[in-house]
């Protein structure tokens, strides 16, 4: 899932200072796996930030709603009977979302309520790790289900750098060394032999190194 | 401000702190009327928009009391209660209002004294802070 985090409160209100009627929409999809920025993180945004306005004695209207999937043109079609009735859309969706409303309703101001961070996936309850860098071009068949792009520090191809110490990154004891999961995970499965192969400098352009991408699927488009 | 009485919100576990508000009552222990209690199932069942929205509409302080440590009929639902009062706290802190006005409290059954004490000492805390910088616009 695509993973984000709430931003600052004062960032938040800062945006939105101007504007008396914001419409708050969250998204039903990722942001609310990560809570983020689902039905409930919209219903506590919004508290937080009746509370900040009746604080300075003023009033401010917030209407609540979440959509299904907020980087879907269909979904984003039902704030349409309401939306002149705001003033201001603060979304808390991934930057997807975002840019799905903003281009949809090109004369409102839309603002952020979350940093996108990355893809990743539940480790335990309430704790996220990154996975994947959805670098076009997947690895997983040849390095035992593990990403040495993502979790490598370094993005290292051909095992680890002389950071590696005890199975951790030098960059945090909390850190894995993705290359040493790799080496156990290869050993479990009888597949050392892959590790002696050299892979080839990577091509990067499928990651977004060729400008941003796109997929076309001819047999859906309508 | 001399006049000021506090609107205090305590969500109550029906099995610890309720109980104990009851026991306080068979003991003849008086507290203050400006405790205001709410009962739930757990404090695990109190989330932060409940917290939140007591504020909003108008409570100068709030505490949820909760189960000993250890002591949850339903295992740590006082422990998870004890992580949102921390989690509101800290929005409160960023909006500026003082997060002593919430509070997790822990307490047994039968613990009569101590409940009509919490709600005595957290009374009088609220009411040295003062009101609350939120309060609802009247129309």
């Amino acid at each position: 899932m695509i993973t984000a985090e709430q931003k600052p409160l004062e960032e938040i209100i800062a945006y939105i200072e101007p504007y008396d009627r914001i419409f708050l929409v969250g998204c039903n999809e990722c942001v609310t796996v990560c809570a983020a920025g689902g039905r409930k993180e919209v219903g506590l945004l919004a508290s937080a930030l009746r509370l900040n306005s009746m604080k300075q004695g003023k009033t401010i209207e917030i209407k609540e709603i979440t959509l299904e999937r907020q980087c879907d043109p269909e979904y984003v079609e039902e704030l349409a009977s309401d939306i002149n009735r705001t003033d201001a859309v603060l979304s808390m969706a991934c930057g997807c979302g975002v840019q799905t409303l903003a281009g949809r309703y090109k004369e409102m101001p839309i603002f952020p309520a979350v940093n996108t961070l990355f893809m990743g996936a539940s480790e335990s309850q309430g704790i996220w790790a990154e996975r994947c860098r959805g670098c076009g071009d997947c690895l997983l068949g040849i390095t035992g289900g593990i990403c040495p792009v993502a979790r490598c520090s370094k993005s290292l191809f051909n095992g680890p750098c002389g950071g590696t110490c005890s199975g951790k990154c030098e960059i945090s004891p909390e850190v894995d060394c993705a290359w040493c999961l790799i080496w156990e995970r290869l050993k479990a499965l009888g597949m050392e032999k892959r590790y002696e192969e050299l892979m080839e400098a990577k091509d990067w352009r499928p990651s977004g190194g060729g400008g941003p991408r796109k997929i076309v699927r001819k047999d859906l488009v309508l | 401000m001399k006049n000021f009485e506090p609107e205090i919100v305590a969500f109550c576990c029906h099995y610890c702190a309720y109980t104990a508000a009851d026991m306080a009552g068979s003991k003849r222990l008086s507290y203050p009327p400006n405790v205001k209690i709410i009962r739930v199932p757990c404090t695990g069942k109190v989330d932060a928009l409940h917290m939140m929205r007591a504020f909003e509409k108008g409570a100068d302080g709030v505490y949820v009391a909760g189960c000993l440590e250890g002591d949850c009929h339903f295992k740590n639902g006082n422990t998870r209660a004890g992580q949102r009062v921390a989690y509101v706290q800290k929005i409160l802190e960023d909006l500026g209002i003082e997060p002593q006005r919430l509070e997790m409290i822990m307490m047994s059954a039968g613990m009569g004294e101590r409940f009509a004490r919490t709600a005595f000492e957290f009374t009088e805390k609220i009411r040295e802070l003062g009101p609350c910088p939120v309060k609802p616009i009247k129309k």
